[in-house]
């Protein structure tokens, strides 16, 4: 728990210095806030991160194009498909690889199965974080349902590593369709008993209502994005503004609520964890046959032309961007990952927690949807 | 929002009476999917060993080992991967580039144990580890791991539609059939700089080619040098090893394709074709890659022969600096190669080319001179620091049936079609024999009677011992002469030439038994009394040819020495049982073919050098 590390000299001597992580239940993973506090009240809070660097930036100027695939999906363990699709979608920027139609909806399909899976793990961590054992429970095991069908969709539950350029690496099983609809009905199925237990529980209600508070301009101002920005009454969603994969072929809408609040973006998620479910059906009706795949160049031999590419996706957590630099080499010359918990997780964190009472940090952390891997890359 | 109710939850009380979503592991068990990315499994019998798993490892798990067990031969190299199960991410990377499809993951995912040394592992499956893959019967989950397997329990598999590789080889452009047996234009075209590069590209870079090259060609390097638009660096890299690319870039036996790991589940990378692209791209040789010559030695080597080995030969020892005399009974240079494929494989200008490449170095060569004949044996060895000999097969081996004298021979035949003025044809040609020399036979006769019969019937037959698995030549060279028209007569044997008012008028044939005895060697048998008649006005005979070393004085020729196969008898410097008399080519190598003869010819130049340089 919170440490003593110094008892301030100056003023009342009332203020304190607590060091919130990188060990602590409440912690979203290897990261950690120095608080300083006065009572129960936190003065001011200074993100602290650094806990987990892997240099994946720097490590994937020494692979090669292809060799990077394994690596991208580890920047987000949670929801590995949208770094893939980055990286995949740079890279066919960069090299003029077309991707086939089916594959486009493959695509998009498995981007939303990601972004259920990680909101059902969202999920899980608020929920657990904020004593609701049961629901969290319930996330947890969904969230394996989902990951069922990855494994059987790209041979991996976590890392799948299936979403490449010129399409995806494998079309889908025999059978596979059916059976992510079944899987998604089950899942929705349980919608009202994780509305009672969660959603419209008066506990949940009081926990979260008015903590972690954003106006509209603060998140905008602060470079919010994803459920942290739709919850400020902002409809703003990367699919809908530049889309991407099959975004554009199927009607969905983009949930968003006004308060600004923790409560507010446990909504959001949920919410679109719903439409996420929606959409996917959508998208398996509309999904043509054909061809998956547009074989890649010899990758002992693939040299991409020089040139730099900005691509961006929306990932669970808000707008995912990659710059990605090619010299004409077999490599990349330089990577770059734009990260929604970057902004969430270092200045949004910090000004959201002002004022805020200790016993809010997790609560306020978890609540904007942090992924310590995604900050430390 | 309003609904929120502290009450709500107590719905949730109802999961108490439920059964539990979670499984009682190990005693409910789930399997993994189909397309299970868990440990990986290793069919060794298709495995080549080219590494390209290695290669592609972006953890660098995979180390190729050496397995002792394993006899290694063209195209299958005696390593083996070996992955690291401390590094392996299991992303399948080594499955998708794995040309000949060994390589795949299993759905086993069990290892624990104290010793980490265990953890590094050579994989195989059930086919050749039959203690480690075990029936369902056998198989405790409680004993899992990386010795402790499923039997049948595939995995991530490879899928040649999502492999990482092209299987497929850029189409060469070639003249139609029936547009090609109308003249000798040749046949193939070549690529454009695009194909070429774009087929250039393929190659993996594993080198299982150029350990089958018998010349050892820096295959890879150059490929890349034309995957990479730069043919000049490709020839350069070529002329290394073989001076001859514009010919071998034609009518290569390519054993390095018979090698290309991509052959096993696609066609190879045209190896033979983009040699000749740098060959027929780079405009002038010598003038184009600048080669120097050192300076002189003053040592003397005399070349008996200019064909492959005899051109070679003097290319390797001029670029060391000595002074090379090449003696030729042919008018022209390029031996067996001048005079036997004929122009629509191999165009005069490549032949030139080559040639004058070589001569450029300061080659003396002394045409229409025959040893034995216009210059003695001994002379050379006396007035030269060492004889090299490279003189070929051109004596015909004939069939020893009736009539035989009415019958001409192949490579006669094909001289005069190539070098002299054309042969007259019959209408009705009859070719005895099934290797390539046959069907350049046929299909040169069948382009003549296309040129001599303008618009009447015509045809050529084929008739060989063997059936159409047991015969010799390339696959490529029948399917060519298939299309061309030629009439193929597999497993029949030639019993007599038939004679009407004493001129020919057929061949009698008879059924062939066997072609190879048990040992596997050349010993045919006959139905004797199955027989048919082919009709025609001309035989010609094309089952093989053997040298003629009558050159070589006796008092030499009782030293000289043989293999079992008949062969002349080399060491490792290529130097025969004669001091200071070396040789190479198709009296030295079975293979019998241009390449080989360069890689005797380099292998004798390094002991000529190394001769001439102790003394």
């Amino acid at each position: 728990m919170a440490q003593i590390s110094e008892i301030a000299g100056s003023g009342s001597g009332r203020e304190l210095e607590l060091y919130f992580g990188p060990q602590h239940l409440g912690m979203v993973g290897n990261f950690s806030i120095t608080l300083k506090v006065e009572g129960d009240r936190v003065l001011k809070a200074t993100a602290n991160p650094g806990y987990l660097h892997r240099g994946f930036e720097k490590l994937m100027e020494y692979r090669t194009w292809i060799q990077n695939f394994p690596m991208v999906c580890r920047i987000n363990v949670v929801e590995p498909d949208s770094m893939e699709m980055v990286y995949a979608m740079a890279v066919e920027k960069l090299a003029g690889i077309e991707v086939p139609e089916r594959a486009q909806y493959i695509r998009s399909i498995c981007l939303e199965l990601a972004r259920v899976s990680s909101h059902l793990f969202g999920l899980w961590a608020y929920s657990n974080m904020l004593g609701f054992d049961t629901p969290a429970q319930w996330a947890m095991y969904h969230r394996d349902l989902v990951l069922d069908l990855f494994e059987e969709l790209t041979g991996g539950r976590v890392y799948h590593i299936y979403l490449w350029p010129g399409g995806v690496r494998r079309d889908f099983p025999k059978g596979f369709r059916d059976r992510i609809v079944h899987t998604l009905h089950s899942i929705g199925g349980w919608v009202p008993d994780y509305d009672a237990t969660f959603f419209n529980n008066r506990l949940f209600y009081e926990r979260a209502r008015g903590v972690g508070q954003l106006s509209q301009e603060q998140a905008k101002a602060l470079g919010a994005t994803g459920p942290v920005l739709r919850a400020t009454g902002m409809k703003f969603d990367i699919r809908k503004v530049e889309p991407y994969a099959a975004y554009d072929k199927v009607d969905w809408e983009v949930p968003t609520r006004q308060e600004g609040d923790a409560y507010s973006r446990i909504w959001v998620v949920r919410d679109e964890l719903i439409e996420s479910v929606h959409m996917v059906f959508k998208l398996l009706d509309a999904m043509p046959d054909g061809e998956v795949y547009n074989r890649i160049p010899n990758p002992f031999k693939w040299r991409i032309p020089p040139g730099e590419a900005y691509v961006r996706c929306e990932s669970s957590r808000g707008e995912l961007g990659l710059y990605l630099v090619s010299n004409g080499g077999d490599k990349p010359y330089r990577v770059h990952f734009r990260t929604p918990s970057y902004p969430h997780g270092l200045t949004i964190l910090e000004k959201a927690l002002e004022g805020a009472s200790i016993a809010d940090v997790g609560n306020t952390m978890i609540s904007l949807y942090v992924v310590a891997p995604e900050i430390d890359r | 929002m309003g609904k929120a109710s502290i009450l709500s939850p107590l719905k949730a009380i109802r999961f108490l009476f439920q059964k539990p979503l979670t499984l009682r592991y190990p005693f409910e068990k789930k399997e993994p999917a189909p397309r299970y990315r868990g440990f990986h499994l290793n069919d060794w019998d298709r495995c080549t060993g080219c590494g390209n798993c290695a290669d592609i490892c972006p953890n660098e798990a995979i180390t190729m080992i050496e397995v002792p067990a394993i006899e290694p031969e063209p195209g299958n190299k005696n390593e083996r991967p070996q992955l690291d199960y401390g590094r392996c991410c299991f992303c399948g990377l080594c499955v998708d580039i794995c040309p000949p499809g060994s390589l795949r993951l299993s759905r086993d995912y069990f290892h624990i144990h104290f010793d980490t040394d265990t953890f590094v592992f050579v994989p195989k499956d059930e086919k050749k580890d039959e203690a480690t893959f075990l029936p369902a019967e056998e198989y405790s989950i409680l004993k899992a791991s990386l010795t402790h397997r499923k039997r049948d329990y595939e995995g991530f598999s490879p899928d040649l539609d999502f492999a990482l590789f092209e299987p497929q080889r850029v189409p060469m452009p070639q003249v139609s059939a029936q547009e090609r047996k109308q003249s000798f234009v040749e046949m193939v075209r070549g690529y454009s700089a695009e194909q070429a590069r774009s087929e250039a590209s393929r190659c993996l870079e594993c080198g299982l080619c150029e350990e089958a090259c018998p010349a050892n060609l820096r295959i890879s390097d150059y490929v890349k040098a034309i995957s990479e638009d730069d043919s000049e660096e490709a020839l350069r890299i070529i002329l290394e090893d073989n001076p001859l690319p514009a010919i071998c870039g034609r009518i290569c036996m390519k054993h390095c394709e018979d090698a290309c790991s991509l052959g096993l589940r696609g066609e190879p990378v045209a190896i033979r074709w983009l040699k000749r692209y740098a060959a027929d791209t780079v405009e002038s040789y010598r003038e184009t890659l600048r080669a120097e010559l050192p300076a002189e030695t003053g040592k003397k080597v005399a070349v008996i022969g200019a064909g492959a080995g005899g051109l070679a030969v003097a290319y390797f020892l001029r670029l060391k600096g000595h002074g090379v005399t090449v003696f030729e009974s042919q008018p022209a240079g390029g031996g067996m190669l001048r005079m036997g494929p004929p122009r629509y494989r191999l165009p005069d200008d490549a032949v030139k080319d080559d040639v004058d490449y070589i001569a450029s170095f300061g080659v003396q060569f002394r045409f229409n001179t025959a040893v034995g004949k216009n210059v003695q044996f001994d002379e050379l060895r006396e007035r030269y620091d060492a004889v090299f000999m490279a003189v070929g097969t051109h004596r015909s081996y004939t069939a020893r049936i009736e009539n035989e004298d009415r019958a001409l021979m192949a490579l006669d035949f094909l001289n005069a079609a190539r070098v002299g003025p054309a042969p007259d044809v019959g209408r009705h040609v009859i070719v005895i024999g099934g290797g390539n020399v046959a069907m350049d036979v046929a299909r040169t006769c069948l382009r003549l009677q296309q040129m001599q019969y303008p618009g009447q019937e015509s045809v050529t037959r084929a008739v060989c011992l063997e059936s159409w698995e047991e015969m010799p030549a390339s696959q490529e060279e029948i399917e060519e002469a298939k299309e061309e028209g030629i009439q193929f007569n597999p497993a029949w044997g030639p019993k007599g030439i038939l004679l009407e008012q004493g001129e020919v008028s057929g061949l009698e044939c008879k059924a062939v038994k066997s072609v190879f005895d048990e040992q596997g060697r050349f010993s045919p048998t006959f139905y004797e009394d199955r027989t048919m008649v082919l009709e025609g006005d001309m035989v010609i005979e094309a089952i093989g040819q053997g040298y003629d070393l009558s050159f070589i004085p006796d008092h030499l020729m009782e030293s000289l020495a043989f293999t079992e196969r008949r062969k002349v008898k080399v060491n490792e410097d290529g130097m025969t049982s004669v001091p200071g008399v070396f040789a190479g080519g198709d009296i030295v190598n079975l293979n019998m073919d241009a390449v080989t003869a360069i890689a005797d010819a380099k292998k004798a130049a390094e002991g000529i050098h190394k001769m001439l340089s102790e003394h």
